[in-house]
C-alpha cells in the first residue's frame, strides 16, 4: 500500500509541477494546490499506513496508528489553506490591476 | 618606531581642523613639520657602526601578526627617502597648491600615503607589511584622483588602483603560502627557513606570485601602463609616490624576499629579463612623449627597470649598484618632476611642442635642469651621481655569473647588448627634455601666460635635490660606509665590506667603454631625432597595452552583462525551470553516489483493498486531468476531486482529524476558488511548441520520480524507534486527553499550533489589505 500511495504522490508531484511552469495564475496556484496534497501523502506514508486503530485512547485497542504525522499534517493543510487563500487573492488583484493573468507578460523593467 | 609609522596618521585627523585657517596660514606649512621631524628621529641612526634594530608591538598576537618593526640599511634606507624627500615635496606643494584649492583633502591623503609607506619599509611582519602595501595603493588612488572633476583623473586613478590592487592581492596569495610553509609571519624567520622554502614544490609559485605584486607597484613591463596616466595627479605627488618612493615599493619587496629566492634560478631569468626588457621599453617609449610628465613617466618606468634587473643578477657588486642608484634616482628624477611642475605653473603648458628656449627667461630652473637631465642621461662627468651608478650598471652587466640553464645563459649573454641599446634612448630622451624645453627657438605666443621665472620658495626643493646629485657626484663614496654598505647587507643578508667607488675607471675598463658607446651613438640619434621618428608608427604602431587594457576591461563588462542577461530573463517560468532542475540533478547524483536506491525492500508493506485503488486511480485520473482542461470551472472542479480523495484517504488510513480537516479545508477552498473564478480571466488553450512542452514534462516527470524514489529509500530505511509511542503512553497521563492527535497539536507541540494561528491571521489580513487597499491616485 505505500508504495501506491508514494507512487501516487509522486503523479501528484509531477502534475503540480507541470501546473507550476504553465504561464496562467489559476494552473500556477491549482499547481501549488496538487503539490501539497503531494507533500501531505508523503508525510503520511513515512509513518507507516494502516498499522493499527485510529489514535484515540481506547482501552480495548492495543495498537494506534502513529499520531506525529497526522499532527503535522494539520498543521501543514491549516497552512497551505492559508497561503491559497491569499495566492487566490493576489492573483485576482494582479489579474485586475495588470489587465492579464499571464506571466511571460508581467514583468519588471529592463535592469530593475 | 611604531610613533614614526604612525605620527603622520594621527596628525591627518588634525589636517581638516588646521585647514580652516588656510587663508591665513597655507596648511602645508604645519604639515612640513612631520616629515622633517621622522627624517631627523631616523637620521641619527646613519653610521659605520650601524646594527638593526626591532621593537614589536602586539596586535593579534594570536594569528601571529604584530607590529614587529625592523630597522636594518635597506629599511632605513627607505625611510630616509620617504621622509626627506617629503620633506621637500611638502615644501614645495606649499608653492604649488593655491589655497583656494582642497588642501585638507590633499594632505590628508599625503599623510596617509607616508604612514603607508613608513609601514610597508619597515614592517618584518608579511601582514602587516600587506596592509600597508595596500593603503598605499588606496591613498595613490586618492592622491591621482585629486582633481576629480577631470575626466582622465578619474581614468588614472581607477586604472592605477585595478593594477596594483591586482598585483596586491597576488602578494597577499604568496606570502599566505610562505607563512603556511614555514610556520612564522616575519620576513626575518622566513629567511632563516631559506633551505625548506627552496626545497618546497610551491616554490615557482610563490616567487610568480610575490614577483607579480612587485611588478604592477614599480610599473614593470607589461603592468607599467598605470603610471604614465597617474600623471593626472597633482606635481608634487607625481614627484613623491610616482618617482621616488611608492614605485619603489616593490623594489624593496624584490630586495627584501631577495635572501628568500636568490639560490632559484628562476628569480635571476624573470626578475633580469623584465627589469631589462622594462629599461628598454621604457627609454625607447619616453622619446616619443610630448608631455613633460610623460617623459618622465616613461623614463622612471625605464630607471625602474634598471634597478630591477640589477636586483635580479643577484651578484654583490650589482645589489650595491641598485642600491645607490635607488638612491641617485630619487634625487634627479625627484627634482626634474619639480622642475615640470614649475614650468607647467609659468607657463601653463606641459607639452614640449609648445616650450623652447625658456633658458634665458627661467635660468635657475634651467640650471637645475642641466645637472637633472644630465645625470639621468649617465654622462660622464665626475659631479653627476647618475654617471657612477650607470657605470656600475654597466660593469654588473658584463660581471653576470655563468648559468647552467640555457635560458638563463643566453640571458647573461644578451643583457650587456640591451643594457646598452637601452641606455642610449635614455640618453635620447634626456637631451631631449633639456634641449627641447630650454633652448631652440621661443614660441610665447603659443603659451597662456608670460612665463617667468618661479618663486624662490618653489626653486628651493629642486635645489636640495640637486645639491645631492653634485655631492654625491663629487664625492661617490660620501653615503657608502654608513648608508649604502648597510642597505647592501641588509639585502644580502650578510655584513658586506665598504665599497669604493672609483672615479675613472681607465680607458681599457668595458664599462666605461659602453658609457663612451651610450654617448657618441646618443647624440648622433638625438640630433637626427626628426629622420627616424618615423619608426614609432612601425613599433609600437597600433600595439599598445593601453588597448589591450581598455580592452580587457570592456570585455569583463562585456561578458558578465552578457552572461547575466542570458538567465536573468525576467521570466519566472525559466527561474523555476532552473531550480528545480538543479534540485533533480543534485538529489539524484548523491542519490547514485551514495546507493540510495539499492536498498528498496518491498517487505513489511500494508495489505491493499479494492476500494484503496480504486480512489487512488480516480486520484491519477483527475490530476492528470488538471494538465489538459481548458475549462476554469473544470479546472476547479477536478482539483476538487483530488482534494476529496486525499480526505477519502485519510479516513482509509484512520487519520479522522485530518479527514475533517481536510473535508472542511477542501470545501472553503473550493468556494474561494469559485469566488475568484467569477473574476478570473478564461482559460486560454495553452500555446507551447513541443520543445517546451517536453522540457516541462521532463522537468515534471523528473521531479514525480524524485519524490516516489525517495520515498521508497526512506520506506525501506529503518533507523530507530518512534518517538510517537511516547505520545500515545503520555497522551491520558500528561496531557489529559483522549484524542492524541489534539493533545500532540495543543500540548505537546503546541507551539507549532500558535504559529500556524499567526499564519491564518497574517494571511486574513494579508488579504484584507489587498482587497480594501488600492492606490486611489492611479484609478
Amino acid at each position: 500500500m505505500e508504495y501506491i500511495i508514494l507512487i501516487l504522490a509522486g503523479i501528484l508531484f509531477a502534475t503540480a509541477v507541470y501546473n507550476l511552469l504553465q504561464k496562467q495564475l489559476l494552473r500556477i496556484i491549482i499547481g501549488t494546490v496538487l503539490l501539497s496534497h503531494g507533500a501531505h501523502l508523503v508525510i503520511l506514508t513515512m509513518g507507516k499506513l494502516k498499522r493499527g486503530q485510529p489514535p484515540i485512547l481506547d482501552d480495548a485497542v492495543v495498537n494506534y496508528t502513529d499520531p506525529l504525522p497526522q499532527a503535522l499534517i494539520l498543521t501543514s493543510i491549516v497552512i497551505s489553506f492559508g497561503i491559497t487563500s491569499l495566492l487566490l487573492v493576489l492573483a485576482y488583484r494582479t489579474a485586475q490591476e495588470n489587465k492579464t493573468d499571464n506571466m511571460e507578460e508581467m514583468r519588471g523593467e529592463s535592469n530593475e | 618606531m611604531i610613533f614614526a609609522v604612525l605620527i603622520p596618521l594621527v596628525f591627518a585627523l588634525l589636517v581638516p581642523l588646521l585647514s580652516k585657517v588656510k587663508n591665513k596660514v597655507h596648511t602645508g606649512i604645519f604639515v612640513l613639520l612631520i616629515p622633517l621631524g621622522i627624517f631627523l628621529y631616523f637620521v641619527r641612526f646613519i653610521g659605520n657602526d650601524f646594527s638593526p634594530v626591532r621593537h614589536t608591538y602586539n596586535w593579534i598576537p594570536s594569528l601571529g601578526i604584530n607590529f614587529d618593526f625592523y630597522l636594518d640599511g635597506l629599511s632605513l634606507l627607505f625611510v630616509l627617502l620617504i621622509s626627506g624627500i617629503g620633506t621637500l615635496v611638502v615644501f614645495y606643494s606649499i608653492y604649488y597648491l593655491h589655497v583656494s584649492e582642497r588642501l585638507a583633502h590633499f594632505y590628508v591623503y599625503l599623510l596617509m600615503f607616508m604612514s603607508a609607506m613608513l609601514g610597508v619599509v619597515l614592517s618584518d611582519n608579511v601582514f602587516v607589511l600587506y596592509s600597508f602595501w595596500e593603503l598605499t595603493s588606496i591613498s595613490s588612488f586618492l592622491l591621482i584622483g585629486y582633481w576629480h572633476h577631470r575626466e582622465r583623473s578619474r581614468y588614472g586613478a581607477q586604472k592605477s588602483m585595478l593594477i596594483t590592487v591586482f598585483g596586491g592581492l597576488s602578494m597577499l596569495g604568496g606570502l599566505i603560502l610562505l607563512s603556511v610553509i614555514t610556520g612564522t609571519t616575519s620576513i626575518r624567520g622566513m629567511i632563516d627557513q631559506v633551505d625548506l622554502i627552496i626545497n618546497n614544490n610551491y616554490l615557482p609559485l610563490i616567487l610568480g606570485l610575490i614577483l607579480l605584486g612587485a611588478f604592477t607597484k614599480s610599473a614593470q613591463f607589461p603592468f607599467h601602463i598605470w603610471l604614465p596616466d597617474a600623471m593626472e595627479a597633482p606635481t608634487p605627488v607625481s614627484a613623491y609616490l610616482h618617482s621616488a618612493t611608492m614605485v619603489k615599493a616593490g623594489i624593496y619587496l624584490v630586495a627584501r624576499f631577495l635572501p628568500i629566492f636568490v639560490a632559484f634560478e628562476w628569480f635571476y631569468i624573470t626578475v633580469s629579463l623584465v627589469g631589462i626588457v622594462t629599461l628598454v621599453w621604457g627609454s625607447y617609449m619616453a622619446v616619443r612623449q610630448t608631455d613633460l610628465k610623460g617623459i618622465l613617466a616613461f623614463s622612471t618606468i625605464s630607471q625602474l627597470g634598471m634597478i630591477m634587473a640589477m636586483l635580479g643578477f643577484g651578484t654583490e657588486a650589482a645589489i650595491f649598484a641598485a642600491v645607490f642608484h635607488i638612491l641617485n634616482h630619487a634625487t634627479f628624477k625627484g627634482s626634474l618632476f619639480m622642475i615640470a611642475g614649475i614650468i607647467d605653473h609659468e607657463t601653463g603648458t606641459r607639452d614640449i611642442r609648445k616650450l623652447g628656449g625658456l633658458f634665458t627667461i627661467m635660468p635657475i630652473s634651467g640650471t637645475l635642469a642641466v645637472f637633472g637631465t644630465f645625470s639621468m642621461a649617465g654622462v660622464p662627468f665626475p659631479f653627476l651621481n647618475g654617471f657612477y651608478s650607470k657605470e656600475l650598471f654597466f660593469e654588473a652587466t658584463t660581471k653576470l655569473s655563468d648559468q647552467a640553464n640555457g635560458l638563463a645563459s643566453f640571458l647573461s649573454t644578451a643583457i650587456p647588448y640591451l643594457a646598452v641599446f637601452g641606455s642610449i634612448f635614455t640618453f635620447v630622451y634626456s637631451m631631449y627634455l633639456f634641449f627641447g624645453v630650454f633652448t631652440g627657438p621661443k614660441k610665447f605666443d603659443l603659451l597662456k601666460k608670460k612665463p617667468h621665472e618661479a618663486p624662490i620658495g618653489m626653486l628651493i626643493s629642486p635645489l636640495i635635490l640637486i645639491l645631492g646629485v653634485i655631492i654625491i657626484g663629487l664625492f661617490p663614496n660620501i653615503a657608502n660606509s654608513s648608508l649604502l654598505v648597510h642597505a647592501t647587507g641588509g639585502i644580502m643578508n650578510s655584513p658586506m665590506e665598504p665599497y669604493h667607488v672609483h672615479y675613472w675607471h681607465g680607458f681599457d675598463s668595458i664599462a666605461f667603454q659602453m658609457s663612451l658607446i651610450v654617448v657618441g651613438l646618443g647624440i648622433v640619434l638625438f640630433l637626427t631625432r626628426k629622420k627616424w621618428s618615423n619608426i614609432y608608427h612601425v613599433l609600437p604602431g597600433k600595439l599598445s597595452f593601453n588597448k589591450v587594457y581598455d580592452k580587457l576591461i570592456q570585455k569583463i563588462d562585456d561578458v558578465s552583462a552578457r552572461v547575466t542577461n542570458a538567465y536573468m530573463t525576467g521570466s519566472i517560468k525559466l527561474y523555476m525551470s532552473i531550480i528545480l532542475v538543479a534540485i533533480i540533478v543534485a538529489t539524484f547524483t548523491i542519490m547514485l553516489t551514495t546507493g540510495g536506491l539499492s536498498n528498496i525492500s518491498f517487505e513489511d508493506l500494508a495489505e491493499v483493498s479494492v476500494v484503496d485503488i480504486a480512489v487512488v486511480i480516480i486520484m491519477v485520473l483527475a490530476a492528470l486531468a488538471t494538465i489538459f482542461v481548458n475549462n476554469k470551472l473544470a479546472l476547479i472542479i477536478i482539483t476538487g476531486i483530488v482534494g476529496f480523495g486525499i480526505s477519502i484517504l485519510f479516513v482509509i488510513f484512520r487519520a479522522p482529524d485530518l479527514a475533517l480537516t481536510q473535508l472542511v479545508v477542501e470545501t472553503v477552498s473550493m468556494a474561494l476558488f469559485l469566488l475568484a473564478y467569477y473574476h478570473l480571466p478564461e482559460l486560454r488553450k495553452r500555446e507551447e511548441t513541443l520543445q517546451t512542452s517536453t522540457t516541462n514534462t521532463i522537468i515534471a516527470v523528473g521531479m514525480g520520480l524524485l519524490v516516489t524514489l525517495t520515498g521508497f529509500a526512506a520506506h525501506s530505511a529503518d533507523w530507530f524507534n518512534k518517538i510517537s509511542d511516547y505520545f500515545v503512553e503520555t497522551a491520558y497521563k500528561l496531557g489529559g486527553g483522549h484524542n492524541i492527535v489534539n493533545v500532540i497539536l495543543v500540548d505537546m507541540r503546541g507551539l507549532d499550533t500558535l504559529f500556524e494561528i499567526a499564519v491564518l491571521g497574517i494571511a486574513a489580513l494579508a488579504i484584507y489589505g489587498l482587497i480594501k487597499l488600492r492606490n486611489k491616485e492611479a484609478e
